[in-house]
């Protein structure tokens, strides 16, 4: 059995879907902290089969209310002095911002490179996301909507 | 109101203040003559486009006021690779109001972010032509005297969009089925809660003789994979007076123009033909718009 040390200090991404880890890693830009971050893939977890966690020893600065725009089932701990202080519950959020890319062709950010890729939530039942430039409904592969 | 970007964009209160003023404008066009004196109004034009921009010009000169600006990208700076952000932060130092037009969908949404001028989309690619629909609207009014209680055939999404805030409206949609409008638009017209339903035809003879407004489309090339289908519904929508010969006296024929052949030039003299006095009442409409989004009316 891996043994991975328990926070002081930071944040632990839990019920992540297996093999998701690194996306949510790269979204969240953990690669540019300097502190210690545990990625452990494939945890046996009675409620999922297995999952992945992240362990991040620090604050991060990152929208972490953006996971939920990838997954609602995750859940994101706040840990201080060893324990946890806080429990972020994900919804999907009002805005997402250069998570995902417009595929549309005839979209404005298809040849205006400096504009940031940025979508609204324009139905939240269904769970639909529109580009706040051309409409258009975006492609995307999340997992673990609560309303579906 | 800052920017127009989509038709949406106005509430159906500032829509009337829009034609109120474009109305007392067409009555005493002295009156305004002077109204934007030293404004300048930029025409952004990427794209070509004859109607669109010159409507727009000749509105500013109409209220005495100037006009700048490009017509085509390969005019511009556009074709140094310049971005369409960095040209309207420039042209912002020299217009009041910029008037834009960009082959690419949610340009003028991007333009507008960085704008501190008011910005008019005046057509983004396929997606939003807010003059188009205000000019629809402006014909309807000027024309029918109310923009509910209406039957319209045929029409372009966005006014299908923009009508259904009016009570009593219904939409009969003609089309060969490649060319369906979207679902979404039918939702649009089921979930509003004054527009009294759509029906869909393939012919337009089974039901010319009950529409108050025909409003013709050019079948779109760009839309079809291949021109054998292209070249086969392009002909099947032709008016003519004998089609004609059903509709109401009272009907009027509407269309955004250019037509390639969906109307024929017969058709022209047809006092229900009103497509060219709509190009008259876009001039007035777009004058009312600039005067309100100055700020001097």
């Amino acid at each position: 059995m891996l043994s991975v040390d328990s926070l002081e200090k930071g944040v632990v991404i839990d019920h992540i879907q297996a093999g998701r880890s690194m996306e949510i890693y790269q979204l969240l830009n953990l690669d540019a902290l300097d502190s210690c971050v545990a990625i452990i893939k494939n945890v046996k977890s009675n409620r999922m089969g297995r999952k992945d966690i992240i362990k991040i020893e620090d604050r991060v600065d990152t929208d972490l209310e953006a996971l939920g725009f990838l997954d609602q089932n995750i859940t994101v701990n706040i840990i201080e002095d060893g324990s946890i202080t806080r429990k972020m519950k994900l919804t999907l959020p009002e805005r997402v911002r250069n998570i995902i890319r417009c595929r549309n062709p005839r979209c404005i950010t298809s040849v205006e490179s400096s504009l940031p890729h940025e979508f609204v939530l324009a139905d939240p039942e269904r769970g639909v996301y529109r580009c706040i430039y051309c409409e258009q409904e975006a492609e995307m592969h999340r997992h673990g909507s609560r309303r579906h | 109101m800052k920017h127009l970007l989509d038709p949406m964009d106005l509430t159906t209160e500032e829509i009337d203040r829009i034609l109120e003023l474009a109305d007392q404008m067409i009555a005493d066009p002295d009156a305004y003559a002077e109204l934007c004196r030293r404004k300048k109004l930029a025409t952004l034009f990427f794209e070509p486009s004859t109607r669109t921009r010159l409507s727009f010009e000749a509105a500013m000169l109409e209220l005495g006021g100037d006009v700048i600006g490009f017509a085509g990208a390969d005019n511009s700076s556009a074709a140094k690779g310049e971005s369409v952000l960095d040209t309207v932060r420039t042209v912002e130092n020299y217009a009041d109001i910029i008037a834009m037009r960009h082959p690419k969908e949610g340009a003028a949404k991007a333009a507008s972010m960085k704008a501190h001028v008011p910005l008019i989309n005046a057509g983004d690619g396929g997606h939003q032509h807010p003059t188009q629909t205000l000019t629809d609207l402006m014909t309807i009014h000027a024309l029918k005297g109310r923009l509910g209680d209406l039957k319209f055939g045929r029409t372009v999404h966005s006014l299908i969009r923009a009508m259904t805030r009016y009570p009593g409206n219904r939409f009969i949609f003609i089309s060969p089925k490649e060319l369906k409008v979207p679902r979404y638009v039918k939702e649009d017209v089921l979930r509003s809660e004054g527009s009294r339903g759509y029906k869909q035809f393939e012919e337009l003879d089974k039901t010319i003789g009950d529409l108050d407004i025909l409003y013709m489309t050019r079948v779109q090339a760009e839309r079809f994979f291949n021109e054998e289908d292209y070249i086969r519904l392009r002909d099947s929508y032709v008016l003519n007076k004998e089609k004609l010969k059903k509709a109401k006296d009272d009907m009027i024929i509407m269309h955004p123009l250019p037509r390639v052949n969906e109307i024929a030039a017969e058709v022209d003299d047809d006092p229900r033909a009103v497509y060219f006095e709509q190009v008259r009442y876009g001039k007035y409409v777009r004058m009312a718009l600039i005067a309100k989004m100055l700020g001097v009316a």
